[in-house]
């Protein structure tokens, strides 16, 4: 057995047990922040397919995670409850989004490209946030979780846990698979070199544009299952800056890595949780609203990574091992 | 009395726009001669806004305020411009669009720390009265010097990049990077001033919107999205493009908030009306976006040949 191989089966390991501990622990809190964090992992991760495999720089990836938390709110409002039916409805909203805004954005390519997902992201805010029907800025309570069946209760939090974590552990090996696959050849063929690929004959639209509904798809269970784990659906989802942390996610844990985006989503909650819920006594001394401004160092931490260590936490200890 | 609201509201459009179009000059400069993505331009624009309320409550006077946070500004984009950008120039979108990212983190953090969230600016007491423009049409005054003042700044503007010899070199950036660099032309010293003359810009938006528009936290990057469906609009690198599209986008949103839910009433029941209204008014300038699009990718105006 590889090194490899090795880690992949402690860290599934560790999460699968880690509910388990934390219940006989008499900490259930933490099972319902790490169903949280792993719903991130898989939002920051369907992002990576596109940002990391594609290449292409979408800064509008909240508007996928939030229609699909929409569309699961509102059936689940609506009376709808089965899983089976709410979280297909989500994933194929947001496919279809992503299909809508992938084919207009995707002419275009570089600064513009950027700037025309952000904006398409941004008018989903408005229009969930002047949607008085679903809520409005005040956003859509739900007065239970999504129903799976099968004895299966989503209240209970270690059962929810299991869910999400075989929701993204599926993610993950699909990811895997696909990149593996001639899909995946060619998206990174594209990636590397867009002309070349198309001088050999390849449907480069085409495959940027499936890549981009893949991931939007993907970003929409993240949403369906947010939307369950909060039982409140809010305009906040779609926010641009929530593309922003994504994205820095993403950048966290390693652009085009298979646990890049798991990883970042675990780093940065875990991070804001630790800044936010345990002040470090003497940082108190000196700056004593140190907590309210997290942003702050997640802003400073962002920069320096981005000047000094492009490739991500991910890509410094792949360097190390190389060296 | 429907042809004076209608008149009353382009006027507000067009107002909306020329402060847009301010803002969406400095960023179409930045793109179009250093290629580089500035998220970080919505946090000059808050800067200028909270330099001119400190100040005009400092001094006493709005005038002195507003003309002292403008080279305020200015410096601070340069300074900002030297320390950090430069260094971002010659990476990829990606590492750009996070680093100005974060900026916007720290800028809005930094000033949270320093002025609070928000801070209260009020407009000369001289001009917070209407003025009798047309028999029966009253207008706000001060909306009157913003829009005076956005044609005065445009039009100076206008002369610096077409008759002036920086406005050349501007214009040579902008069409064509390396070409200019070849004949000599020292990009690197052009680059900053063109920052700080875009920093200016934000200060005088954030000035002079400030009154109107809350001076808080954040109040930069809703402003900034609707600057890029501006450039996206008008063409990256073309001045004229982003005055054209900042004009068209401030009047499409604001007559539009103002008549589609009266509009959709005229022939639709009026409980679908008044839900459907509001909701595509706030996302016909994307809507508009999406079509030029669609009929010219590269924008009305493409700098770029």
């Amino acid at each position: 057995m590889n090194a490899r191989a090795a880690a992949l089966i402690a860290a599934l390991a560790a999460a699968v047990a880690f509910p388990l501990a934390m219940q006989a622990a008499d900490q259930l809190f933490f099972v319902g922040f790490a169903s949280r964090v792993l719903i991130w992992a898989i939002a920051a991760s369907s992002l990576n397919l596109v940002l990391g495999y594609g290449g292409m720089i979408s800064f509008g990836h909240a508007a996928f995670v939030g229609t699909g938390a929409y569309v699961s709110g509102i059936l689940i409002a609506g009376g709808v409850t089965s899983a089976w039916i709410g979280w297909p409805a989500a994933i194929l909203a947001s496919a279809v989004l992503a299909l809508a805004i992938g084919a207009a954005s995707l002419r275009t390519r570089g600064a513009y490209f950027i700037m025309i997902t952000l904006a398409f992201a941004q008018m989903m805010y408005y229009l969930m946030n002047s949607m008085k029907a679903y809520g409005g800025d005040e956003g859509l309570s739900l007065t239970s979780r999504a129903a799976l069946g099968f004895g299966l209760d989503l209240g209970n939090e270690v059962t929810f846990y299991y869910v999400v974590l075989a929701a993204l552990c599926a993610l993950l090996y699909a990811t895997h698979r696909l990149a593996h696959a001639r899909f995946g050849r060619v998206i990174a063929a594209i990636r590397e070199n867009e002309t070349r690929a198309e001088a050999i004959g390849f449907p480069v639209y085409r495959y940027k544009l499936i890549c981009f509904v893949i991931a939007g798809a993907a970003g929409g269970l993240a949403g369906a299952l947010l939307a369950s784990h909060g039982k409140y659906v809010s305009p906040s989802l779609l926010h641009w800056t929530q593309s922003g942390t994504l994205m820095i996610m993403v950048i966290l844990g390693g652009v085009g890595r298979l646990w890049g985006g798991a990883l970042g989503a675990v780093l940065l909650l875990a991070l804001e949780h630790l800044i936010a819920e345990h002040p470090i006594p003497w940082l108190l001394a000196i700056a004593p609203n140190y907590p309210q401004h997290a942003n702050l160092g997640v802003g400073i931490v962002m920069l320096v990574i981005v000047l000094y260590a492009p490739q991500g936490l991910a890509g410094l200890v792949s360097r190390k091992r190389h060296a | 009395m429907s042809w004076i609201l209608i008149l009353e509201q382009s006027l507000n459009g067009l107002q909306f726009g020329l402060m847009l179009f301010l803002l969406a000059a400095g960023l179409t400069l930045v793109f179009g001669i250093m290629d580089m993505i500035n998220l970080a331009h919505g946090s000059l624009y808050m800067l200028g806004a909270f330099f001119a309320a400190t100040l005009v409550q400092a001094t006493g006077s709005f005038a002195l305020g507003v003309l002292l946070a403008i080279p305020a500004t200015a410096l601070a984009g340069m300074l900002l411009e030297v320390a950090v950008l430069r260094t971002l120039y010659a990476r990829d979108h990606l590492s750009q669009v996070l680093a100005t990212f974060a900026l916007i983190l720290i800028a809005n953090e930094v000033v949270r720390i320093v002025w609070g969230s928000d801070l209260q600016m009020t407009m000369p007491a001289a001009l917070s009265g209407p003025v009798q423009l047309l028999p029966g049409m009253p207008y706000p005054a001060y909306r009157l010097l913003i829009i005076g003042v956005g044609l005065a700044v445009a039009a100076l503007l206008y002369v610096l990049v077409a008759k002036t010899r920086i406005g050349m070199l501007v214009r040579a950036g902008a069409s064509n990077r390396e070409m200019a660099l070849a004949m000599g032309v020292n990009i690197q010293r052009l680059f900053t001033l063109v920052f700080g003359v875009g920093a200016a810009l934000c200060a005088v938006a954030g000035a002079m919107l400030g009154p109107l528009f809350a001076v808080q936290v954040g109040m930069g990057e809703s402003i900034l999205i609707l600057a890029f469906v501006v450039i996206v609009i008008g063409g990256i690198g073309s001045i004229r493009g982003a005055l054209v599209g900042a004009v068209l986008v401030g009047m499409v949103d604001t007559i539009g908030r103002a008549f589609l839910p009266h509009l959709f009433g005229l022939f639709l029941p009026p409980q679908f009306a008044s839900a459907a209204g509001p909701a595509i008014a706030s996302v016909l300038v994307y809507l508009l976006m999406a079509v030029v699009l669609f009929v010219r990718p590269q924008g009305l105006f493409p700098a770029r040949g």
